[in-house]
């Protein structure tokens, strides 16, 4: 290897001298040197908090990839996916970059020639937390001209929401309008978007096959660097062992609450505090007889759909969803069935009458409502979604326990549309899983909950309910490395004495002082409801005094309520206690978000 | 030959018991109660806090069903507080009445336990009601004071229905003796009902606690006044117990009785359950400077240094009774004159109405066990406080775990009668001469103390002791029976024909031999047996009475006759059966 001027930021005098030195060099040497350097300049960063972020965009920009992969997530499954899709493409011998949204400086987009867009949609329609202030200045009257680009976008969403994939098409209809030209039509991707999203990979990579140059000295700079090595993904879950399964929550609770620990030992599954493990569960048995008898079926008819084949009970109790519905399954069904009643209620009049039966009602409902008795299961069952894995938070932490990963499971059940309905995964958790049973898992990665690398920095975590989940994570990994900083949680429920999650470990963290501080709302203990931003805003000037120390917030839980109650309370502590406008307030917060000193996980 | 106990004085020592410590340095009964109520991350309080709250009359307690469950759910115990209400002699007005059953709704767990020392238990109150609760009770005009602790506890007295104006004198002296020795601290109303600190008061200790010191008792302290033929009050198991003496229809003075007392240690044959020793008579005008001088000798002479030995029974066993008459007579500056004549019948209860030389009506209604609850089939709680709603006399509650509707008019009497049968609240006619002759403590879930249980378990025990009764034609004979889970003896079953005390989950020390008017300890025929055996080892001998028994004769005084178990009069022979 033989530096020089224009291949490194190094003068005339500094490239021989580096020359000279790295010809002496062994390999080890040279693997020492690198590691030596590496870790000098991430320290560095860490002491300059905010200027490196800035440098980072600047490099990558003027590097001018060709191709840029950019996405936003909320759960990890954009960004694993423009990994995996960067990594292809750089196969190919392309000259690619993924970068997260809240990484790029919106502006530069105007440089770029090519760029891929990946994005999730949550909620009501909203951009996931990363990618709120990419959103806001694209839409924004600011927004450049960009003839030159060329794009596509993969919209990620559920379906069985109103606003299915807004974001995704928003950007897609915008960039469009700015003069950027499409490659590749957008596609729509629900909760089972492999297939989707590997046929849109498929057509943009054909388009982009042009751009093939003979440069292949490009290395991605991709930001997940702990790369799985395990066997196991999400396409091939590990089976793991049910160790244990209990009820966190006491003798006269409304609440069920499972604390599961899962034994993962040899499956060599690495997570960090912050990930999420995917369950891949299975209908409820019962419901599968019930919706077998009410379609008139044969349970043990086989079926062939796309290369595979199942007998029916099979197809609906491991592949298909059939707890929820959803418009495009309804128009799938209205039109391949020519259904005259399911039809109308598709028109746009009946818009609500829909959404609220869409709401409330699930598969056993719709044969029963609309008559779907004489249907063949070849035609019906590939108009279903398959079954997504649900998502749980950690609740343990690998370097403290590498042999089992432990969740915390709220259990869903709900009477709607005239009958009890269930969670499919919590229930099953509940009534059909114990220890010693097997259960099909993945890790599910998520760079935006982490633990800061300095230990030394305050925490802040907010994590209500089951919100708890990666906070116990997060306390097991201080715990295990010795943490020095502080670390301050707000935990809530409805009852002191029933809904207290790991009560006993949070109590022995606190006394130990791997907790510095807790503060707790129990709503139904007192008349008034209490809850946890009231707790934050009862100690709103410590509150602040961390966030100017440098402290880290942490939302986990709810999205709806706690999580809006929330993010509103820390607005008002920082006006309040900053002495800043509403303005001022939101970009200080803004400020503490690309910094991620505010992360979110919240469902 | 005069018994003593060695081992009290072997073991007194200048290093004291950590209790002695706590109370010491409770800045008269304070200690971080204020702050440990506050915390707010845990529905316990620290051990040290835990003793001194017993003076605040409370105990910590937790859902002891639930304690292994919870560990496993990762969840601290299902902490809860009992709150112990204190009433002189057991008698309280209907208004108060329906305090405290309002308060079990609003903050307990919906029942409320009338003790064998006439006070009221409510149960499952949290640490974060604790004091919305305990100044409700204070509204009340009643008081959880002293209750529990190192102090006098609550005075009882007999609450006599039929020498009604016996009764009420010899009540008015419950009341002075119990507000005479009273703790003087302010701190219970400082921690409860937000009153200020006195602070020039407080650096001076006569001012503060002018009987007790700083140091208060070495233990518990207990007092009793029985009004004879009834011993309802088992005055023998008193520390001090006060024999009413009735001379032409008048009452003239007490006899006292001093050193009784209940509680023992298993496997430690230094500990017994004790009889008191009657050492004189004293004129009323006399008797609260009595029992400020014996609690004051006690005070001092008590062994600090090991609990188990630091009842005043042992103060005395360890000296005898002569030295203690001598201490006395000097500290009061005269001596007590000789004890006059009296005679004990009974120590249960009589059930039904009565009516009282005032010309007032009386009911006694058996409750079991002293629980006032409502359960489907028996709607007991809501009976009593309808009738509470319309009672313009009072309620006594008795010895036994009874309650007596006390002082209804004529008029009235009918409405109540109505009420009862409404309920059908049990006048004790429905249960048998055992069982109403029954008591057993709370022991499990609540307490802490427990090793078998008792209330849970007693009334079934019974249904089968009753089968035996039946078999052998004996099912009107009373008999008392009494059981207590742990040795320290709430159900005062070492007085009793029957006793039963437990050693663990489902065995228990069959004790046999008491007297049927509580003068005599019962003890020990067989140790650590299970129901099997606790029917095997009766039946023989309910047949043998019931073939052999004399006219009248109680089955204490047969079992005793005919050799079973020795007639033992002095808990320093107690052990000697074994």
């Amino acid at each position: 290897m033989q530096l020089q001027v224009r291949n490194s930021p190094f003068s005339e005098e500094e490239v021989q001298l580096l020359n000279q030195l790295l010809g002496k060099l062994t390999g080890t040497q040279r693997v020492w040197l690198s590691g030596y350097l590496t870790a000098e300049i991430v320290s560095d960063m860490g002491a300059t908090q905010q200027e490196p972020a800035h440098m980072l965009q600047e490099v990558q920009v003027t590097e001018t990839k060709e191709i840029t992969v950019l996405y936003g997530t909320q759960t990890g499954n954009a960004q694993s996916l423009a990994e995996t899709f960067t990594e292809q493409l750089l196969g190919n011998g392309l000259k690619v970059n993924a970068i997260c949204m809240n990484e790029f400086k919106a502006r530069d987009i105007k440089k770029l020639s090519h760029v891929l867009i990946i994005i999730s949609t949550h909620g009501e329609g909203d951009p996931p937390d990363n990618a709120i202030e990419f959103c806001d200045f694209i839409h924004s009257k600011r927004a450049p001209k960009l003839n030159d680009l060329h794009y596509s976008v993969l919209a990620l969403g559920d379906s069985s929401y109103e606003q299915f994939c807004l974001t995704g098409k928003q950007i897609d209809e915008r960039l469009e309008a700015l003069g950027a030209t499409r490659i590749a039509d957008r596609i729509d991707c629900d909760v089972d978007f492999d297939e989707d999203a590997e046929n849109w990979f498929t057509s943009v990579s054909s388009e982009l096959q042009e751009l093939t140059t003979t440069s292949t000295k490009n290395i991605a700079n991709t930001t997940n660097e702990n790369k799985v090595t395990s066997l196991y993904s999400r396409t091939n879950p590990f089976e793991a062992e049910v160790l244990e399964n209990i009820n966190l929550n006491g003798r006269g609770s409304n609440k069920e609450t499972r604390h599961i620990e899962l034994s993962i030992e040899d499956a060599n599954l690495k997570f960090e505090p912050g990930d999420s493990i995917g369950i891949y569960p299975e209908n409820d048995p019962q419901l599968v007889e019930q919706l077998i008898t009410s379609f008139g079926w044969e349970k043990d008819q086989e079926i062939t759909i796309k290369d595979h084949t199942w007998t029916v009970e099979n197809a609906l109790k491991h592949h298909y969803e059939i707890t929820r519905l959803t418009k495009p399954i309804l128009e799938k069904i209205a039109s391949t069935f020519q259904h005259e009643k399911l039809t109308t209620l598709l028109q746009d009049e009946q818009k609500n009458t829909l959404m609220e039966y869409i709401e409330n009602h699930d598969l056993l409902d719709l044969v029963e409502d609309y008559s779907l008795q004489n249907v063949s299961p070849d035609e019906l069952l590939p108009l279903l979604r398959k079954i997504p894995a649900r998502l749980y938070s950690v609740a343990s932490s690998y370097r403290a326990n590498p042999d089992e990963v432990h969740l915390t499971v709220g259990v869903v059940r709900y009477h709607a549309g005239e009958r009890d309905r269930n969670g499919v995964c919590s229930v099953q958790l509940s009534e059909r899983i114990e220890p010693g049973d097997k259960v099909k898992i993945y890790v599910h990665k998520n760079d935006y909950f982490r633990l800061p690398e300095d230990d030394q920095v305050p925490i802040i975590m907010i994590g209500p309910g089951t919100g708890i989940a990666p906070f116990r994570s997060f306390m097991e990994e201080r715990e295990e490395i010795e943490a020095k900083g502080k670390s301050w949680l707000f935990f809530g429920d409805q009852h002191y004495r029933t809904d207290f999650l790991y009560q006993i470990e949070w109590q022995r963290w606190i006394k130990q002082g791997v907790l510095t501080k807790l503060d707790l709302a129990f709503s139904r203990d007192q008349e008034e409801k209490v809850y946890v931003q009231h707790k934050m805003w009862e100690e709103k000037a410590l509150f602040y005094q961390w966030l100017e120390e440098g402290a880290i917030i942490y939302v986990c839980g709810d999205e709806k309520s706690m999580a809006k109650d929330v993010h509103d309370t820390i607005l008002r502590i920082i006006q309040e206690e900053g002495n800043k406008s509403e303005e001022e307030a939101t970009a200080y917060l803004k400020t503490m978000q690309q910094q991620k000193r505010y992360q979110r996980d919240v469902y | 030959m005069t018994l003593r106990n060695e081992k009290v004085l072997e073991t007194m020592t200048e290093q004291h018991s950590d209790v002695e410590d706590i109370k010491i340095k409770s800045n008269y009964l304070r200690g971080t109660l204020v702050e440990t109520f506050a915390d707010s991350l845990t529905a316990s309080i620290p051990e040290e806090d835990n003793r001194l709250m017993k003076f605040h009359g409370s105990y910590m307690q937790d859902d002891r069903d639930l304690r292994l469950e919870r560990q496993k759910q990762k969840l601290e115990p299902a902490y809860q507080f009992m709150i112990r209400v204190r009433a002189a002699g057991g008698v309280v007005t209907p208004e108060q009445y329906i305090a405290m059953d309002e308060i079990a709704h609003q903050y307990g767990n919906k029942t409320l336990r009338l003790t064998t020392r006439q006070a009221f238990q409510l149960y499952g109150i949290v640490k974060w009601d604790m004091k919305k609760t305990m100044q409700a009770i204070n509204d009340t005009l009643l008081s959880t004071l002293a209750a529990c602790g190192d102090v006098n506890r609550n005075v009882m007295c007999n609450p006599n229905p039929y020498q009604s104006n016996v009764h009420e004198e010899v009540y008015k002296w419950a009341e002075k003796i119990s507000k005479h020795l009273e703790p003087q601290t302010n701190a219970y109303h400082e921690i409860w009902l937000d009153g200020k600190k006195v602070v020039d008061q407080q650096t001076n200790e006569e001012h503060e606690e002018p009987i007790y010191k700083d140091i208060y008792l070495p233990r518990k302290f207990k007092i009793g006044i029985a009004v004879p033929p009834s011993n309802d009050v088992d005055v023998f198991s008193q520390d001090i117990g006060l024999i009413a003496i009735i001379e032409k229809g008048k009452f003239v003075g007490f006899n006292v009785a001093v050193g009784g007392g209940m509680g023992m240690t298993h496997g430690d044959e230094h500990t017994y359950p004790q009889i008191g020793r009657i050492i004189g008579f004293c004129p009323p005008e006399k008797t609260v400077d009595v029992a400020e001088k014996l609690v004051t000798i006690q005070r001092d002479f008590g062994n600090r240094s090991i609990r188990k030995y630091a009842r005043f029974k042992y103060t005395i066993d360890a000296r005898g009774i002569d030295w203690l008459k001598e201490t006395l007579h000097e500290r009061l500056g005269y001596e007590l004159s000789a004890p006059r004549d009296f005679h004990f019948d009974h120590n249960g209860d009589r059930y039904g109405w009565v009516k009282g030389s005032n010309g007032k009506w009386h009911m006694t209604i058996f409750i079991q066990n002293g629980r006032i609850k409502d359960t489907d089939q028996y709607l007991l709680m809501t009976g009593l406080r309808e009738i509470a709603k319309v009672h313009t006399g009072d309620f006594r509650l008795t010895p036994n775990q009874n309650l007596i509707i006390g002082n209804v008019t004529e008029e009235k009497k009918e409405q109540i009668d109505r009420l009862l049968s409404i309920y059908n609240i049990s006048k004790g006619e429905n249960a048998s001469a055992l069982r109403r002759n029954s008591i057993a403590c709370v022991a499990f879930p609540t307490c802490g103390l427990a090793m078998a249980e008792s209330e849970r378990y007693l009334p079934s025990l019974i249904d089968k002791i009753e089968l035996l009764l039946e078999e052998a034609g004996l099912e009107e004979q009373e008999i008392t029976i009494r059981m207590s889970g742990c040795p320290n003896g709430c159900s005062r079953a070492a007085l009793a024909e029957i006793g039963f005390i437990g050693k663990a989950p489902g065995k228990y020390n069959l004790h046999l031999g008491g007297s049927f008017n509580g003068d005599r300890l019962s003890v020990m025929y067989k140790e650590n047996i299970d129901e099997e055996e606790i029917l095997a080892s009766l039946q023989p001998i309910i047949n043998h009475y019931a073939k052999e028994k004399l006219d009248n004769e109680n089955f204490g005084d047969f079992v005793v006759r005919e050799g079973y178990v020795p007639a033992v009069y002095n808990g320093l022979q107690f052990h000697e059966n074994r």
